[in-house]
């Protein structure tokens, strides 16, 4: 039996840090999903070698300072506004990976008309949408993709349909946009799901890079501090509660990886 | 040499920016300046200079597709009307507040609400105020003229990318529907990667390539970050201030009376003086071209001299207000101006500063 | 049969003792430490070292990027 130090060397390593990544600590909350999502685009882009030639778009809410953490150039944008901003720079960059980083408040609320043309003009652009159906950064309100029945601190007694109205499922009305290619809806609870995710957010900057239109991943994501649950706690409640009203899996894929596809987008 | 030719103001204004090496256009159809994206669409000037043309989907989108073109180092330009300006007076704090270039052409009509599609400067206030949240500034060019319109355009890119400030022209319904001769300048080239990377590198989001990342952003969340950063953003409107003012006169040298007019009020005023020096009145005119930096040390400078001032504008006294912080009581000043889409006659003006001013009526 | 072992290394300082790893490793090797980081958090650590087989999983879940993973066959 080896020492354990005998394990740690270079040539035995399977898992680290992403090189995109920077070493500030996140300010996320212990289990936060959104650290998770940085890592699989920071990912990305040491992967697909375009860290260089990427440009994202922060939004309002937790995620704003997510260009503390990926290293790449960053916009911070109004909130809802992302999907604007991600245009103008598409259109005027059309050589660069453009993404914009929105929440279930940015993009499902306020941001809806920027997120709907931004997709219906089929914007050569990849949307990273975390849905955790709440308000983290503002202290945990009610968003419109909230459960039914969900307390949360704007809608104290649940939230009641008779005034609220409806969860939204934002990424299903987006699917039905001709201009959206990829769109897919992940989570990243558990080992499994994170591999899964991480295949889709790869997926959708290749998607990008083939110019056919904007690539949509949504990630079902915890709040454990808004939802007042453990980190742990949270993910199960997902599982049980978030999921049959978000169900994972892809809704629209139009790219076919053929080998003349790639040699036709000389992006990579 | 350039290319005279009979156009619209509006028209112009689109002209000007594919030959100045604009790089891009995004705005929202609203009278009475739709004629400028309308320009655009005809004359397609992707196809000639690679500029990019985009109809967005509301104002709100218009300035934030500037917001990221700017955010590239890009000379990227939008164009409205009083209530798309409203709309992009959040856009417009953000792109002060990540100190951004930009121009934005404001072809105001009559208001509050909306109001009326005649022409009215009742956006005055918005325009040299800051306009949306917080403390900042825009540059803000005032032509009278369709040649001005042209000219305002090259112009304010130079001064926007210059202080990195968004640059607004604050023109009217009365010049961007007016025909007048014009004067075309030179096709300049729009820069290229190189040359924006050179310029803007230390700033502009065009990708990490041999360089640290960059961002563009307004929040500074530690209150010590944020004063700062509005101590410098000061600083740069107090040179500006001292740099940038741009007045015209006519007949100030011996005048006794002075309006204080811009835009379209300037033309009318300008009429007003020869009617009152027909009548032996010694009538100047001061005509502001920045409004924001207003040109507060020339006025202070006639006011020692001058028997009365009068401001001239299509709004309810808001440059009144500036003339009167310039002045500040060396000499009384009044005010006349129509609102809701009217606009003054020579005339009509002179009957004002006759019996305001001259007849000894005031109560300054 | 070679057998195949792995090493987990936490960056204790940086964790913050979410348990997310913990439940997410099958051989239940990974516990929050009874010591605290200077921030405060529980770190996550090796509490049982021998029975880590290297898959990684820990090191795919957990939101801070804290933690490296190593894998040797014997």
């Amino acid at each position: 039996m080896s020492n354990i130090n005998d394990i740690i060397k270079p040539e035995n390593l399977v898992y680290k840090k992403a090189d995109a990544l920077s070493d500030n600590i996140m300010h996320y909350c212990p289990g936060c999903s959104h650290g998770t999502v940085h890592k699989l685009i920071a990912e990305t882009l040491d992967e697909l070698g375009i860290q260089d030639k990427t440009i994202g778009v922060s939004p309002v809410g937790c995620g704003v300072f997510a260009y503390n953490y990926i290293n790449c150039d960053w916009q911070q944008a109004a909130h809802g506004r992302a999907p604007a901003l991600a245009t103008g720079t598409k259109r005027l960059m059309p050589d660069h990976y453009v993404f914009t980083y929105q929440g279930d408040g940015d993009l499902a609320s306020i941001g809806t008309s920027e997120i709907m043309h931004a997709v219906n003009r089929g914007e050569n652009i990849t949307v990273i949408f975390i849905n955790n159906g709440i308000y983290g950064m503002t202290g945990g309100q009610m968003a419109p993709t909230t459960l039914v029945g969900m307390e949360t601190s704007s809608s104290p007694y649940g939230r009641d349909i008779s005034i609220h109205g409806y969860p939204i499922k934002i990424t299903e009305i987006l699917a039905q946009l001709p201009g959206a290619a990829y769109v897919t809806r992940q989570s990243v609870h558990n080992a499994t799901a994170v591999r899964k995710a991480k295949k889709a957010v790869k997926k959708a900057f290749e998607v990008q890079g083939k110019a056919i239109g904007t690539s949509i991943v949504e990630i079902v994501s915890t709040c454990s501090s808004g939802w007042k649950m453990t980190p742990t706690g949270a993910n199960e409640w997902m599982t049980e509660n978030m999921f049959p009203n978000y169900p994972l899996g892809d809704i629209v894929d139009k790219s076919k990886p053929k080998q003349e596809d790639l040699e036709q987008f000389p992006l990579k | 040499m350039g290319e005279l030719k009979l156009m619209k103001g509006n028209e112009v204004i689109a002209e000007a920016a594919i030959r100045c090496g604009c790089d891009g256009y995004f705005g929202y159809p609203i009278t009475p300046q739709s004629e400028i994206m309308e320009y655009l669409a005809l004359r397609e000037p992707w196809k000639e200079t690679g500029m990019v043309f985009l109809q967005a989907e509301s104002e709100v989108a218009a300035i934030n597709m500037i917001y990221g073109g700017a955010s590239c180092g890009k000379r990227v330009m939008t164009t409205s009307s009083s209530p798309g300006m409203s709309l992009m007076m959040e856009g417009l704090s953000y792109i002060a507040g990540a100190e951004l270039p930009c121009v934005i052409v404001n072809i105001v009509r009559g208001g509050p609400g909306l109001g009326t599609i005649q022409p009215s400067q009742a956006d005055y206030n918005q325009a040299t105020k800051g306009g949306g949240h917080g403390d900042y500034q825009s540059i803000v060019l005032a032509p009278a003229t369709v040649q001005e319109m042209y000219d305002f355009v090259e112009l304010s890119f130079d001064l926007a990318f210059k202080y990195r400030i968004p640059a607004i022209i604050l023109s009217d319904g009365v010049i961007g529907q007016m025909m007048e001769k014009v004067t075309l300048g030179e096709f300049k080239p729009r820069w290229t990667a190189e040359q924006i990377e050179q310029m803007s590198g230390s700033w502009a989001t065009t990708g990490m390539k041999g360089r640290k990342m960059n961002v563009t952003t307004s929040l500074r969340l530690q209150s010590e970050d944020l004063e700062k950063h509005n101590n410098n953003l000061q600083a740069k409107y107090r040179t500006i201030e001292k740099e940038e003012v741009r007045f015209d006169e006519y007949m100030t040298d011996d005048a006794e009376y002075i309006l204080v007019a811009y835009g379209s009020s300037a033309r009318i005023c300008h009429k007003t003086v020869e009617l009152a020096r027909e009548k032996g009145l010694k009538v100047g005119l001061l005509r502001p071209i920045t409004v924001w930096p207003y040109p507060t040390k020339r006025l202070q400078e006639l006011a020692q001299k001058a028997k009365g001032m009068m401001a001239v504008e299509m709004s309810a006294g808001q440059m009144f207000i500036d003339l009167k912080l310039a002045v500040n009581g060396k000499t009384p000043v009044e005010y006349y101006g129509r609102m809701g889409g009217m606009v003054p006659s020579p005339s009509e003006v002179l009957g004002a500063l006759e019996k305001q001013l001259i007849g000894g009526a005031n109560n300054e | 049969m070679a057998k195949v072992r792995g090493a987990v290394v936490v960056d204790t300082e940086a964790c913050k003792g979410c348990s997310v790893c913990v439940v997410s490793c099958p051989k239940n090797v990974l516990q929050l430490n009874k010591q605290v980081n200077s921030r405060g958090y529980n770190y996550s650590y090796m509490a049982n070292a021998d029975e880590c087989i290297g898959c990684g999983n820990c090191g795919l879940v957990c939101p801070d990027s804290v933690i490296t993973v190593y894998r040797a066959k014997e």
